[in-house]
């Protein structure tokens, strides 16, 4: 269950890929935390395109890096994400992360 | 095997409650659901609901170790049941544990919307516990009539 890092400073971009849910959001939480300590980004972008799966476990990691970039002085923003991915999101009022255009 | 008159196919599954059998019990209700030729949507709404009893089992019936868990699943005409059944901890108080974003472990990053998601992607979710005993909860989701 890779994550991709890419970019730095200015924005620092995690693409997720496959299936989000307790058992990968633990990996997928320290991965892009250690990515997060390293570049020390103003923006985190997480690119939910390549995720097929994703459960409520994937509410908490966004609440999470949420969180971690709020406290750093940073944003968060969410794009490219499947229907099904953001209809577990509304539930817990997330969705209001997603830009809107869709890269 | 046996069958019930009413019922078209059943699905048994006892597996330990590991966090890396997450993945093999919501696809393997995907599995034993897709002969029904269901809607990707509803498939999608099904496995997740699943994902989340079964996390619960994982993350809280079983939380100072590792537990059986049962799934029985069931396609009855239309109607899809799956069941999932632990030996854990229980639930002292279910109508608490069922609202949303109401969890019992906040420094873990749990959203607390596991009951919200299986109410919310399910056509009924019912819920039986008795602390000390475990917990077992059904679910219900009408496949969709096609043309």
């Amino acid at each position: 269950m890779p994550v991709y890092i890419s970019g730095g400073e200015e924005l620092l971009t995690a693409k997720i890929t496959g299936e989000i849910d307790h058992h990968s959001s633990r990996w997928l939480r320290s991965d892009i935390d250690t990515a997060i300590m390293d570049n020390s980004p103003k923006k985190l972008r997480l690119d939910f395109s390549g995720v097929s799966f994703m459960d409520s476990s994937g509410v908490g990691l966004v609440m999470g890096r949420y969180k971690n970039m709020k406290e750093r002085g940073g944003t968060l923003e969410l794009v490219n994400m499947p229907k099904s991915i953001e209809k577990v999101m509304a539930l817990a009022g997330m969705d209001r992360l997603l830009e809107e255009d869709k890269e | 095997m046996r069958t019930k008159k009413k019922t078209d196919n059943e699905l048994k599954i006892i597996f330990p409650s590991l966090s890396e059998n997450e993945g093999m019990a919501r696809t393997a209700v995907g599995a034993f659901v897709a002969p029904k030729n269901p809607r990707l949507d509803e498939l999608c709404d099904l496995k997740t609901a699943v994902s989340e009893a079964v996390t619960n089992c994982i993350v809280h019936a079983y939380r100072d170790g590792v537990g059986i868990i049962e799934l029985f699943c069931k396609i009855s005409g239309d109607e899809v049941t799956v069941k999932i059944k632990d030996r854990g901890s229980g639930i002292e108080d279910i109508k608490k544990a069922m609202e949303p974003l109401y969890t019992t472990c906040p420094g873990e990053e749990r959203a607390g919307l596991g009951f919200s998601v299986m109410e919310s992607f399910c056509d009924s979710v019912s819920v039986k516990s008795k602390p000390g005993a475990g917990t077992s909860v059904t679910l219900k989701k009408k496949l969709r009539q096609r043309l």
